[in-house]
């Protein structure tokens, strides 16, 4: 029965996965960015929000409110004052600028708060739990997280769907200079794109942060669940980076039943077998 | 009254002028037909009209207005609209979204989805089809009504006929008049020289940038026209000679 | 311009470039006399300068190598560190094995050239950006196998055997000399792969792959040539790091912390030229003794100047250099930017 609950653990854990890495397959599929700062980012929005509630007392849920747009603000302005320019100099350049906005943000974050772990306190909800059945206990935290993420997920799908700009958004991943014909702005809807990607990547953050611990370093390998998420689904679909997320958390919660330290290598060499064998991904994409 | 006016356009292709020293005038309701051999400069003039390409030199003006510099995307508004070559739809979206892409500038005027699809009656029931699955003509026709859902007053078409069978191209232009008659000006390219003095008001002959012959299709000789297509006894100004664009 | 005539007008653009390097002699003696100087500097300077001399030569061979990869190559990789680890511990293997350490850095060159060849199939699925995470991850997973293997120390990392019955000052030497043959000799081989017909075939790769692949230039074959030269390189770098630093950490030898150096050192000289890593690492280097009091505050800056530089400055200081000054040391034809750049 371990088993049985080291899979529905993964499936919980695999919706963050999911909800985080949307933010990277959006802005590579709208703009063909690989966003290596994405983990960085999230690790900031956590010592944020840490920041927030050591200072203000705030409640966790007012921090949430405030961190989430402020970071869609931050992101359309990241992509109108930096992307947009490394756009017009080739892809060396956005992967560049991108990298060196990850060693910016991580050493700030360094220097600001030092290299301690951290955890953010969700009170007696971050730590609650429910029995189902005896062996399967389910925590009052990631079952919320889950359900948060796929209702985020949910409502980007439907702006992607149903509004002008959303379809704007995938007309323009399919084609910019046609976009531009039909009347789109091209650097508003990369604006628009990089600031869904951000605040994603916030509400993520947060929930990162009260699930486990971090510090200023962990941005790194939270770019890389991302990235094996995205991939494995499928570039480009958002179905296809639920169903990734969901199978690199499922991978993970195995590996770690069967040795703890297995954890990050079985997700990793899930990765590399979609790579080998399906490079297409489980999904094959149509558009962000 | 003049709806749209170039003078004396220049657009490059980095050494090559694509289009050279270009001026020509549009009447409102008017169907004008470019036609040219291949590489004349006729997607590089309607590129650089609905703004894609920048012109080096010269001016457009579109009812009096100078929109020489302005970018693709502000023209839409300002009622210019491209069906462009090789119809380029959205292939991850269905009919209705590429359709509905062409409204986003939200402009008023008498075309909306719902006319759209009297004009072209099969497309309502593929609506929801995604457009990579749709036939050449079927494309074509989708390209043209996102063009007409941007209500605009100048419709450029590029290439309308290529790659379809002679009786798609048929039924496609059979809903031209309809267009113009909504009050849409039309400026269209056509490789096909007898199609284009059948539907136009006016030809204008492109050869290597620039127009070597303009007139009423009744007016113009086969002789005439078969000669500017080709550049016979065309002799261009020594030294103005393109540069070698291979 | 077809891609046949422009490989062609490649070469005879080559063969002028050849006969130019003929004024450029007087640099071709500058710099060997700048070698022989380096070479004899163990017998004049005191340990710590050389001992620091080797953290640049190192520099200079890891950025080197990035930049054939990327700069030529076109494969932007964040997971060269993969063979740095690897040639690391290849050199503590062999010198559990009884292999006198500094003999072990060719081997272990050879050894990450070996893990290269399954790596670079895996690789080479990914296209453009993703190249570059997909080379991460792969680097992390060598990272996760080593750590599980005991003989070499698993997280903890190992000391190197079979150096203390050398003289710490013939040590300090030796390693001095290695290091700087590791720099000369990558250099050299970018300078060698880059003059022949692979150099031709990877700038016609580069400005436009389907087409030079439609002429029959293999692009795969000439990006595969890069990655295991590349991955040579670095796995030597890794070998002389750990006969410097006498131990190994999995963590530290394995960290991307190695990328983001190559990369901007490789970016702020100039990518694209052989001259571009050389510089970048002299003033890498040059910051990095400047700074190392203020922490961490260091890399921030150079995360700054590396942004700056990708925005503003695309082909680094020696591509201003070279435009100001025509100067080239290295001539193996010319730079020409990507179509859209
Ligand atoms: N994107 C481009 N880059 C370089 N040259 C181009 C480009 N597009 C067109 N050209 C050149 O410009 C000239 C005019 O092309 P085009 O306007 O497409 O002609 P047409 O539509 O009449 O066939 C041709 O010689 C063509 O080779
Ligand atoms: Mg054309």
């Amino acid at each position: 029965m371990g088993w049985l609950n080291a899979v529905i653990q993964g499936l919980l854990l695999g919706g963050l996965y999911a909800l985080f890495a949307t933010g990277l397959s959006l802005m590579f599929g709208v703009m063909r960015i690989v966003n290596l700062a994405h983990g960085d980012l999230a690790v900031v929005a956590s010592f944020l929000a840490l920041a927030l509630v050591s200072g203000t007392g705030l409640p966790l849920w007012i921090v949430l409110v405030v961190t989430v747009p402020l970071f869609a603000v931050l992101g359309y302005l990241t992509q109108r004052v930096l992307l947009q320019r490394s756009l017009s100099s080739g892809p060396l350049a956005t992967l560049l600028v991108t990298f060196g906005l990850s060693i910016v943000l991580q050493n700030v974050l360094l220097e600001v708060f030092s290299a301690d772990t951290r955890t953010i306190d969700g009170g007696s909800f971050g730590t609650g739990s429910f029995e189902l059945n005896g062996s399967i206990s389910i925590g009052y935290l990631s079952l919320a997280t889950f359900l948060l993420a796929c209702a985020v997920l949910a409502a980007i799908q439907l702006f992607l769907s149903r509004t002008g700009l959303g379809r704007m958004l995938r007309a323009s991943s399919d084609d910019r200079e046609t976009a531009n014909l039909v009347g789109a702005d091209s650097r508003h809807v990369y604006g628009i794109a990089t600031a869904i990607a951000f605040a994603t990547v916030a509400l993520a953050g947060l929930m990162f942060a009260m699930r486990s611990s971090f510090d200023p370093a962990t941005g790194p390998s939270r770019l890389i669940f991302a990235f094996e998420a995205v991939v494995i689904g499928g570039l480009g679909s958002l179905w296809g980076t639920l169903l990734g997320g969901m199978v690199l958390g499922v991978t993970q919660s195995l590996g770690a039943q069967i040795d703890p330290a297995l954890t990050l290598l079985a997700g990793h060499l899930v990765f590399l077998a979609v790579l080998a064998f399906r490079p297409q991904g489980l999904i094959a994409g149509r558009t962000a | 009254m003049t709806l749209l006016s170039i003078s004396d356009l220049t657009v490059h292709h980095g050494q090559l002028r694509a289009v050279d020293g270009l001026s020509l005038d549009l009447e409102k309701g008017e169907v004008l037909a470019i036609i040219g051999a291949n590489g004349a400069g006729k997607s590089t003039l309607l590129r650089a009209l609905a703004g894609l390409n920048p012109p080096t030199s010269g001016s457009v003006h579109l009812g009096g207005r100078d929109i020489t510099r302005l970018p693709a995307y502000k023209r839409v508004s300002e009622g210019i609209a491209l069906v462009p070559e090789g119809r380029r739809l959205f292939h991850s979206l269905t009919v209705e979204e590429n359709l509905l892409t062409g409204a986003y500038r939200k402009r008023p005027g008498p075309w909306t989805l719902t006319r759209v699809y009297e004009l072209f009656p099969w497309m309502s029931d593929r609506r929801r089809q995604n457009a990579s699955q749709l036939s050449g003509g079927e494309q074509q026709s989708v390209a043209i009504g996102r063009a007409l859902l941007a209500n605009p007053d100048l419709l450029l078409i590029d290439e309308l006929s290529l790659g379809l069978a002679p009786v798609i191209v048929r039924r496609i232009y059979e809903v031209l008049p309809g267009i113009v008659g909504a009050g849409t000006t039309a400026l269209i390219v056509e490789q096909d020289v007898s199609q284009a003095m059948r539907v136009a008001d006016r030809v204008h002959c492109l050869l290597e940038g620039r127009s070597v012959l303009e007139g009423r299709p009744r007016d113009l000789t086969a002789e005439q026209v078969e000669h500017a297509y080709f550049g016979i006894g065309q002799a261009l100004p020594a030294g103005s000679a393109r540069e070698g664009h291979d | 311009m077809t891609i046949s005539q422009m490989v062609t007008s490649r070469a005879a653009a080559a063969l002028d470039v050849s006969r130019a390097a003929r004024s450029s002699k007087l640099s071709a003696v500058v710099m060997l006399a700048a070698v022989a100087v380096l070479a004899a500097l163990p017998f004049v300077a005191f340990s710590n300068v050389t001992d620091t001399l080797v953290n640049l030569f190192v520099l200079i061979a890891l950025a080197s190598m990035w930049n054939l990869l990327a700069g030529f190559g076109g494969l932007v990789s964040v997971g060269q560190q993969a063979y740095i680890g690897i040639g690391a511990y290849s050199v503590i293997a062999f010198a559990d094995q009884g292999v006198q350490p500094y003999l072990a850095v060719p081997l272990a060159a050879v050894t990450c050239v070996i893990f290269a060849v399954p790596t670079s199939w895996l690789a080479f699925r990914l296209r453009g950006d993703y190249f570059a995470v997909g080379t991460w991850v792969i680097a992390e997973v060598y990272r996760l196998l080593v750590v599980r293997i005991d003989s070499v120390g698993g997280g903890s990392g190992k000391g190197l055997a079979g150096m203390s019955d050398l003289d710490q000052t013939l040590r300090g030497a030796l390693t001095y000399w290695v290091a700087l043959a590791l720099a000369l000799a990558t250099i050299a081989a970018c300078y060698l792969l880059l003059r022949g017909r692979l150099g031709l075939s990877l700038m016609a790769v580069r400005d436009e792959e389907t087409a030079a692949s439609s002429v029959g230039i293999d692009v795969r074959r000439a990006k595969r040539v890069v990655y295991l030269v590349s991955a040579a390189g670095c796995g030597a770098a890794g070998g002389v790091i750990t006969v410097s630093s006498l131990s190994v950490n999995p963590d530290a030898i394995f960290s991307v912390q190695w990328s983001a150096y190559m990369i901007f050192i490789v970016v702020i000289g100039g990518i694209g030229y052989i001259e571009g890593p050389l510089l970048g690492a002299v003033i890498f280097f040059g910051l990095q003794q400047l700074l190392a009091d203020y922490g961490s505050w260091y890399l921030v800056l150079l995360g700054a100047i590396g942004m700056a530089a990708a925005l503003w400055l695309p082909r680094g200081l020696w591509g201003l250099m070279r435009d100001r000054t025509g100067l080239s040391l290295f001539p193996v034809g010319y730079f020409v930017r990507g179509r859209d750049a």
